[in-house]
């Protein structure tokens, strides 16, 4: 009962976290609440820690929470493994998605969507229904559909990588999406395509933190918040306005407003 | 016929070891009775051996002047590969070993149940009705070849596919002709006491222009404990035939070791191609080391005639120890050998494994894929020659080798030799060594993919370019050997 009332209220609650790689804290003291069908946008300079803060959230081993804690629809996210969590419903858009020789795209999407379902305790789709939802989820990516029949990104450009991160989104349907820098190397209009494919799977009982660095991307996705990532916090949260600001001025002048010394 | 009444056989009924390890579905003993030949090896074995299976005495001579040759290497091995082993005590082993009911059974019907029921467990079809469409299955059992179907549908063609006994009898022109020319009795230790004491094995001849309309298939399995199985395979294609040939092998678990000398020969004449997959997958040993075959295999085709070609394809995951070099020797010009290998060790199995090219006909090409997979404590061996003779003007080979290391105590090591005799010749090597990447691995993760599960998919796309090699069911049941073969190896 109190699980479903808090599940209603947060998608995703991050509190004081802390999060180290080898030596170096990255993440130091985060705060973050997002609430089902908001889409809040990470930017920050290079090395500000977006991709670390993304990474731990999908449970990236290297990535180690010191301290601090996540709720994710008011379960305690970093117990979890992180095919648990991707069963649980939380999707991460790779900045530089993984070549796998070898492992078939279309027998990965597959596998994925069974252990989902698995999990969800659906039954496994029959090799037609699981065609007919890839076939759906390509239109809308709009992906050729031949490289579902080839190894996974290998080979594939930078967009269509890109692209194919979508695709995965759209066929496995998370909860919550954390897109890192998915509108980085796309033309115009592949942009408007992920854009697209983004705004499809928005919807009231979804979730997306989407990390980038460019306010193109919001002309297509509308964000609700906007916040500022730097040295391993966020120093600043405003709205789709705050983006437009960035473009224009840069960091600088956050830094100083908010006491972040220079590196 | 001279027989020798100084050995006699006797009536065992072999029981089910004491080893209790669930990890290896084959292991399994079948309660059926053996003609077993007492163990030891001495020229009255020999005889006897040709005198159990009602041979011509050109093959007596035959095999004996093998015994004779093999007297003369005094048990020494040959010592070059990487693997290692204790002594081999030659005298300990039963050199014939034959299920008893099995007096040539004519029909399914006069094959022993038990027999039948062991083969069902292999998941082997024995009995026609449920056979597996387009296969035809010669199985060896111990050393003897217990059934040989679709023999009929085969007939029609003027295709042989049968037990090499049979062939002797029915065949004796063929085999005469072919057996030993291409691994000659003295050509190794190993091949010496396979020609002195092969027991049975599988024969296929595919006459002038026919393509075999279905895959070939030999299901080797030693049962009987302490006994070796030593089977010759020979086959022969025609000018302008075609053959695929499938080859799988298991056995019991068993602590002791178990020997395991085949040998194969495959001949290609004028446009004929043979193409040959293997699934090895002999008890391994278990975890620690104990029991496991040795298997210690000469393959060799000859690409005799022009425009022929041989194919190699195996899929290595069982043994305690692989010596096996599927070789072809391109005699006809613009002939062609392949091979593509997985050979994958783990716990404590040693694999050295490779191939042989031996480019002597004009404008022939080679091509040699191997993958080699260490896990445990396992240690693989990539050991290969590609040989341009003088004669073999604009030969071409293309070598590949890649090995994956599954924690840190296993090995990996690629002996590659080149020996070019003929400047005209083009020689291409790539070798890659590599890990299960940790990025890789939690990206399937990500997508809801267990760690395992994951570990196998990519180790299983490390493989794909070998086993697309395979005929589609055997390329299935590849991947599932990979996927049994791994299990808690990773983590
Ligand atoms: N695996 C790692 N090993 C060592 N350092 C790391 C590792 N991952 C991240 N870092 C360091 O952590 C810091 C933050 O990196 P992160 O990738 O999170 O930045 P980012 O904000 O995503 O940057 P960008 O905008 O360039 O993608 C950087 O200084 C980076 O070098
Ligand atoms: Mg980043």
């Amino acid at each position: 009962m109190n699980k479903v009332q808090e599940r209603s209220q947060e998608v995703l609650a991050i509190r004081n976290l802390h999060v180290s790689v080898g030596e170096a804290e990255i993440i130091k003291g985060l705060n973050l609440t997002v609430n089902p069908g908001e889409v809040h946008a990470i930017m920050g300079p290079n090395g500000s820690g977006k991709s670390t803060l993304v990474n731990a959230l999908a449970g990236k081993p290297q990535y180690v929470v010191t301290k601090g804690e996540v709720l994710y629809e008011g379960m305690n996210l970093l117990a979890m493994l992180p095919e648990v969590r991707a069963r649980e419903g939380v999707f991460l858009a790779f900045q530089y998605p993984l070549e796998l020789p070898g492992v078939r795209t279309w027998q990965f999407l597959k596998s994925a969507v069974d252990a989902v379902r698995t999990h969800r305790s659906l039954k496994e789709l029959s090799v037609r229904e699981f065609d007919r939802l890839l076939t759906e989820k390509i239109k809308i990516a709009e992906i050729d559909s031949e490289l579902t029949k080839r190894s996974l990104n290998e080979g594939f450009s930078g967009g269509e990588k890109k692209r194919n991160e979508i695709l995965q989104m759209l066929v496995l349907d998370p909860k919550l999406a954390l897109l890192d820098e998915t509108d980085s190397g796309l033309d115009i209009d592949a942009l408007k395509i992920v854009a697209q494919g983004v705004n499809q799977f928005r919807g009231p009982s979804k979730a997306i933190v989407l990390v980038t660095h460019y306010q193109r991307i919001l002309n297509y996705i509308t964000p609700d918040y906007v916040h500022v990532l730097m040295e391993g916090r966020i120093v600043k949260t405003g709205g789709r306005e705050l983006a437009l600001e960035l473009e224009e001025k840069g960091y600088d002048w956050i830094r100083e407003a908010s006491g972040v010394a220079r590196e | 016929m001279t027989q020798s009444n100084a050995v006699t056989t006797k009536k065992v009924i072999s029981r089910t070891s004491g080893i209790q390890e669930s990890d290896y579905r084959w292991g399994f003993v079948t309660d059926v009775e053996a003609d077993v030949a007492p163990k030891g090896l001495n020229e009255d074995i020999v005889r006897l051996i040709s005198h159990k299976k009602g041979e011509p005495q050109w093959m007596l001579e035959w095999r004996l002047k093998a015994y004779r040759h093999w007297l003369k290497l005094n048990a020494e091995e040959p010592k070059w590969a990487n693997i290692h082993y204790p002594a081999i005590d030659y005298q300990d082993i039963h050199y014939y070993s034959a299920p008893v009911s099995k007096a040539g059974p004519q029909s399914m019907d006069a094959v022993d149940p038990e027999l039948v029921e062991a083969f069902n467990k292999l998941g082997i079809p024995l009995q026609e009705q449920k056979r597996l469409a387009g296969v035809a299955v010669d199985a060896v059992f111990d050393s003897v070849s217990v059934a040989t179907t679709y023999q009929e549908t085969l007939e029609k063609q003027g295709i042989i596919f049968c037990s090499m006994s049979e062939a002797i009898k029915k065949h004796p022109e063929l085999v005469r002709k072919y057996l030993g020319s291409v691994v000659p009795y003295s050509d190794n230790f190993f091949a010496t006491l396979n020609s002195a004491v092969f027991s049975d094995g599988s024969f296929a001849y595919i006459p002038p222009g026919v393509r075999c309309p279905i895959e070939l298939m030999t299901y080797f399995r030693i049962n009987q404990a302490d006994s070796g199985q030593f089977e010759r395979t020979l086959i022969i294609a025609d000018k302008g035939s075609y053959v695929s040939y499938l080859e799988g092998c298991t056995a019991p678990m068993r602590k002791s070791h178990q020997l395991h000398a085949a040998v194969v020969e495959l001949i290609a004449l004028d446009n004929a191609e043979i193409k040959y997959s293997t699934l090895q997958n002999w008890y391994p040993g278990d975890k620690e080391g104990k029991g496991g075959v040795y298997n210690f295999v000469t393959k060799r085709g000859k690409a005799l005639g022009k425009s022929s070609k041989i194919s190699w394809t195996q899929v290595e995951t069982g043994s305690a120890i692989t010596w096996k070099y599927p070789s072809v020797i391109l005699q006809g010009d613009n002939s062609v050998g392949e091979f593509y290998s997985v050979a994958l060790v783990n716990h404590y199995q040693q694999a050295d494994t490779g191939t042989k090219m031996t480019h002597i006909g004009k404008n022939t090409r080679s091509t040699i894929v191997a993958k080699g997979i260490s896990a445990g404590h396992g240690n693989n061996t990539y050991r290969g020659l590609v040989k341009i003779m003088p004669s073999a003007d604009n030969a071409r080979n293309f070598t590949q080798c890649d090995s994956l290391l599954i924690g840190d105590k296993c090995g990996a090591h690629t002996v590659p030799y080149i020996e070019v005799r003929n400047p005209t010749a083009s020689m291409a090597h790539e070798a890659t060594t590599s890990k299960v990447n940790d990025d890789q691995l939690f990206y399937l993760q990500q997508r809801g993919i267990a760690f395992d599960e994951a570990n196998y998919m990519i180790i299983n796309g490390f493989c794909r370019g070998i086993f697309k090699e395979l005929p589609f069911e055997f390329a299935m049941e590849a991947s599932q050997l990979l996927r049994v073969s791994l299990e808690g190896t990773v983590g």
